[in-house]
């Protein structure tokens, strides 16, 4: 979603949903999942809207949609790639909208070689490090257009000779790319490049590779394209059963390209409804728990990024809203070091941690393993059970020196030590972890006040009902308290490696009898104040002079007049269905992004019927039901000189104003891994060839060989049929993620109270499955055991002219709580995304047989018997 | 005798399963907010109901069908079903303690301080909804909440309810947006759609809790055509009366014609 339009976040809203005429579920159990959300695709439903679910399998989504289509786990650009193909050979694009709003016309590099041409790869692989240079992936004449989210240290990283040029950026004049041709006609224009790229994604190929009959495929073409134009609009929503591939984050991308293509981004009843999976998973990444951003997707530093001056030239856009990053980050410096903070000292640039690689959680798995990282903290998740591969996850836990596990009641992670699978088969003896487990009691949401920033950026504040019981703490609390006391310590010191931590602001005020931090103190210092201490409106008013301090810049303005507008409930009967005064959305209140699009390029909606914002020449400023997402007084006809920077460099026409073009990028020339195009390739465990490419998998995707890794041959390779059936995993609206948090609650637990697999009739006759027994699932990793669910709404699948049938694995369960069963993650292989680092645990291979699983040691000597029979080789595992 | 005089507008609810997504979310709500306790972790292995019917424990349940149908080949209907709230209640009638009551809104509500667990009602339910705890010897079911009614709340189900598929309010506008609701699937040519318990002519007078369904009652474990257990019990007593009568007649009789 950022490297296409700007910022990685839903481009839509739910409640929008009510006004699209075609609604698209893929990758999403949306009535499952999101439950509540799903409300406002009833009432589209309910106002004529077509629901359509693409799904391997029929779910309580299904039920509901118009019209279910299943499709093999794992083959979805597949799909979607076809749905390109159809729009452009049958002409079914919004022209206007393509050439005014996308880079369609812009001119490639004649050093780019598409995957036609290198049989599955882009130019600029290198095999030995399985990784892309993307120097020929750049517009004509240009040396590199920076990427507005994504890899942007990485390629800064991988040519270090472009380095020296990148202050300039290549060549974008006045945020033009110099080279575009906007009849479409270049054969080197991103539109031709397309259009030849997704040739052979046919209705022929969906029914041979997805097991999609060509009649249905084409029913979902037709109901988008008829459904899409200045007067009608389709949205797209999707969930993990998207990014959880080896190449999900180009399952995204394909849909990015039919949602430009058709016109739908940032128009009412548009978009593409981004479903995160838990209450502030949006929020986790917009102030990062991960290790290569900081708040507001400005990038970590890279080791060699020097100095602040070279990190800002590395990074930021010379136009677009990313212009201003420099602001954007010296107030964030200044938000963490305060006084400290000077310009003489580069806002204590130095303090700021540097990464010099992948850090993600897979890789310090490894470093556990690998005895190089020795402590852990897990707060509000629980990796043994909800991370593929569990069994390498509790292995590395037993390496630890320390692990830290703060929850709500003493979850499989923290119990590893005495009750893992691992304890029961003997691979792991208590007496020989020397891993020191803390276990710390955590406050549920009732107990703290605090915000959570949910799936369509919506931050809403709740405030504490209740107090925490026994010592059960918040973990703004828990956190706080640690620095404080480290800080203690740490008081008096001389040692430089100490200022960072000394020089922090650490002065939350805290209430009550726990001294629990005033959680309003520190929104406020996210929305980050001026030079006269007022907290700021917008991030537009942001300095990089040091005059103003802020958390998170995206998030400025969510205390604006010193209010908590998190905490705004108006009702729905007192405002209009946009609803702007309930909660606040980043960015400053919009709910639509890049909603200048529901405009034509001369400023007056699209038809009277799609209606959103638009220009009133009369007040000289954007207006709407929305927050305008674009500069309020900039007239539609702006062009701006050659010289200009930042914001003034994006024309009165170019809605994705976070682009360094302004368009929207239906090519990517930076900021992705694994390629400018999306491009299908098997899941990593796949029971059927490539049919496109020579090049079965992802090549760029991350891979682990280790003992405690072994995967399976896959199709093409000997021993592939000891694994041939299709393995995907999701689940119910009953329970939450790995448990946790449902599986200790009566009535929860009671509603699914045990792990079961979903099969077809077929593969049970196949198998020997009875209905309400049990079967044990095999992989070459472990094998459990689950209740049998046999039912019509698994269906074989015939692809490549075989047929093929898919397990389905609910993972909620581990072995603790009211409600206990094998965690189906175990049976899975690391393989990673290339860019997000996410594990494959959508699509991928195993046997299943009747009957419970054996017990301890002989459970090994299964699963290894299998292995042999596969002939999967110790050392290559 | 059940507190019919009132002025207050008599409730209930309109069940909407066409709209229901199965999220159970009317099963957690309604134990939640009546301390209803857990009704035992069970595989049942039907379909995605692991709670299997309507008891003591569970006032709200919902139903999964999976059965042929279609352009897809297949449908899955799911539905929450809730005690009743005859307008003819036969617990009520049969209850021997008073505990069973009719409300002011004209639901039917167990008193769990009165009740005495002789079990008179559970088995004149026609739908077998009014069931006996175990442990605790009473009995218990649905009260449509009444103490969130009387506080102006909706039930914690119909609040709940994430599609709208339960609805609460007054029983004669619940009837009139159920007619339209079904004359506007019939127009979207869902023809299966009808209603099940709005018709006061049926059997128990009509419901409190009725229904839109869409398929045959019996397809989600509802009685096709229910009748209020109680119905004959005053033509019964007549019987019996006019046979009593007899009986003393020819007892006369006997006792006379000995005298003879």
């Amino acid at each position: 979603m950022g490297t296409s339009f700007g910022r990685g976040g839903a481009t839509t809203f739910q409640q929008d949903l009510q006004h699209s005429d075609c609604i698209v579920i893929m990758g999403s159990n949306m009535a499952e999942c999101h439950p509540v959300g799903f409300q406002w695709v009833m009432e589209a439903k309910q106002r004529g809207a077509r629901i359509i679910h693409v799904d391997p399998r029929f779910t309580r989504t299904s039920a509901l949609a118009d019209l279910h289509v299943p499709i093999r786990a794992g083959s979805d650009i597949v799909f979607l790639g076809a749905l390109v193909h159809h729009i452009i050979e049958n002409d079914r694009w919004f022209h206007d909208y393509v050439v005014k709003y996308t880079n369609a016309a812009t001119i490639v590099s004649d050093e780019f070689r598409d995957t036609e041409d290198l049989d599955g790869l882009f130019s600029g692989f290198d095999p030995e490090e399985c990784l892309y240079d993307n120097l020929t992936w750049q517009y004509e004449g240009t040396v590199e257009t920076a990427a507005s989210a994504g890899q942007r240290e990485l390629h800064r990283h991988n040519h270090s000779a472009v380095g020296e040029r990148h202050g300039s950026h290549g060549a974008l004049q006045g945020g033009r790319p110099p080279y575009s041709d906007e009849t479409l006609e270049h054969p080197r224009t991103v539109f031709q490049i397309l259009r030849r790229h997704f040739q052979r994604y046919t209705p022929e190929l969906v029914e041979a590779t997805c097991g999609v009959p060509k009649e249905r495929f084409l029913e979902v073409a037709d109901a988008l394209c008829d459904n899409s134009g200045p007067d009608r609009t389709s949205a797209f929503v999707y969930a993990v059963g998207w990014t959880q591939h080896t190449v999900g984050v180009q399952y995204i991308r394909t849909a990015a390209i039919v949602q430009q293509l058709l016109g739908n981004i940032g128009r009412t009843g548009g978009g593409i409804m981004a479903l995160r999976g838990h209450a502030s998973i949006q929020g986790s990444t917009d102030i990062p728990t991960l290790y290569n951003i900081l708040p507001g997707y400005v990038p970590m530093p890279h080791a060699d990024n020097d100095t602040l001056r070279n990190f800002i030239a590395t990074n930021a856009a010379a136009t677009g809203y990313w212009g201003a990053m420099d602001a954007y980050t010296v107030s964030l410096l200044k938000a963490y070091w305060g006084a400290a903070a000077t310009s003489e000292n580069q806002f204590c640039y130095d303090y700021l941690p540097r990464i010099s690689g992948d850090h993600s959680t897979y890789q310090s798995m490894m470093g556990m393993l690998d005895g190089t990282v020795h402590g852990f903290f897990v707060m509000g998740e629980n990796p043994a059970v909800g991370s593929a591969n569990g069994k390498l996850h509790r292995q590395a836990m037993a390496k630890l020196d320390w692990l830290v596990v703060r929850d709500f009641a003493e979850i499989e992670t923290a119990s590893f030590w005495y009750d893992s699978p691992e304890i029961e088969t003997g691979e792991l003896t208590t007496r020989s972890i020397a891993t020191e487990v803390f276990f710390l009691p955590a406050a549920a949401h009732t107990e703290k006040d605090g915000s959570f920033t949910q799936t369509q950026r919506l931050l809403q504040w709740h405030h504490k009902a209740i107090e925490p019981a026994g010592d059960a703490r918040s973990e703004l609390w828990f956190m706080y308290h640690l620095g404080r006391i480290i800080r203690e310590k740490l008081a008096g010191s001389t040692d430089e490696v100490d200022r960072p931590v000394l020089d922090l602001t650490w002065d939350y005020p805290t209430v009550g009898a726990t001294a629990e931090p005033d959680a309003e103190a520190v929104l406020r210092e996210i929305n980050g104040w001026g030079p006269d201490g007022r907290a700021l409106s917008t991030y537009t008013e942001l300095r990089a002079d040091g005059s103003t301090t802020c958390g998170c810049w995206i998030y400025c303005g969510c205390y604006a007049d010193e209010t908590n507008q998190t905490a705004r409930r108006k009702p729905h009967t007192e405002q209009d269905w946009v609803a702007l005064e309930w909660g606040w959305s980043w960015p400053a209140n919009r709910r639509v992004l890049y909603n200048r699009a529901s405009a034509a390029p001369d400023g007056q909606p699209w038809s009277e019927r799609k209606r959103y914002v638009w220009w009133d020449e009369e007040a000289g400023e954007w207006t709407g039901v929305d927050t305008p997402d674009f500069s309020k007084t900039k007239r539609p006809d702006y062009a701006p000189p050659d010289d200009a920077t930042g914001p003034d460099a994006i024309r009165g026409d170019e809605p994705f104003v976070m682009q360094a073009d302004g368009k929207s990028w239906l090519f990517v020339p930076s900021g992705l891994k694994d390629g400018p195009l999306p491009a299908h390739y098997e899941p990593h465990e796949s029971p059927f060839r490539n049919p496109l490419y020579d090049q079965q998998s992802n090549p760029a995707r991350q891979t682990f060989s280790r003992p405690l890794n072994p995967y399976q041959p896959t199709d093409g390779q000997a021993g592939a049929d000891v694994y041939p059936y299709v393995l995907t995993t999701y689940r119910l609206t009953e329970h939450h993620t790995a448990g946790g948090m449902s599986r200790t609650l009566p009535y929860l637990a009671e509603l699914q109270p045990e792990f079961f697999c979903e099969v077809s009739p077929e593969l049970a006759g196949e198998r020997g499955l009875e209905h309400g027994g049990w079967a044990t699932i095999v992989s070459a990793r472990t094998a459990i055991e689950a209740r049998v669910m046999v039912t019509d709404r698994m269906r074989p699948l015939v692809v490549q002219g075989r047929t093929i049938n898919q397990v389905g694995l609910p993972y909620h369960w581990g072995g603790r709580g009211l409600s206990t069963g094998d965690s189906a993650n175990d049976l899975y292989p690391l393989a990673l995304d290339p860019n997000v680092h996410i594990q494959e645990v959508k699509a991928a291979t195993c046997d299943i047989r009747a009957g419970r699983r054996p017990r301890g040691p002989a459970l090994l000597a299964l699963v290894e018997e299998y292995r042999q029979r596969a002939g999967i080789e110790q050392e290559s595992r | 005798m059940n507190g019919w005089d009132t002025d207050v507008a008599r409730r209930g609810f309109f069940t909407d399963t066409s709209v229901c997504i199965g999220c159970k979310a009317c099963e957690v709500a309604c134990k939640e907010w009546n301390e209803v306790p857990d009704d035992g972790l069970e595989f049942l292995g039907r379909s995605y109901d692991n709670t299997g019917g309507l008891g003591a424990d569970t006032w709200r349940h919902v139903a999964f069908i999976e059965q042929p149908h279609g352009s897809d080949g297949l449908r899955w209907l799911m539905s929450s079903d809730v005690c009743k709230h005859c307008t003819n209640a036969a617990c009520l009638d049969v209850c021997p303690t008073g505990a069973l009551f009719r409300t002011e809104f004209g639901t039917v509500v167990v008193q769990e301080d009165i009740c005495n667990g002789c079990g008179y009602c559970v088995p004149a339910c026609p739908f077998g909804v009014i069931d006996r705890r175990e442990r605790d010897g009473r009995v218990w079911k649905c009260t449509l909440c009444y103490d969130r009614l009387r506080a102006d709340l909706e039930p914690a189900c119909a609040q709940a309810c994430p599609t709208k598929s339960i609805q609460f309010g007054d029983l004669d506008e619940l009837r009139l947006a159920a007619a339209e609701r079904v004359e506007r699937l019939h127009r979207d040519g869902v023809t299966d759609a009808r209603l099940y318990g709005d018709d006061p002519d049926d059997g128990v007078g009509g419901a409190g809790a009725f229904f839109l369904l869409l398929d045959e009652p019996e397809v989600y474990g509802l009685p096709p055509a229910p009748v209020v257990t109680t119905r004959d019990l005053p033509s019964m007593w007549r019987a019996a009366a006019v046979a009593g009568s007899a009986l003393l007649g020819a007892a006369a009789l006997t006792f006379l014609g000995r005298r003879t």
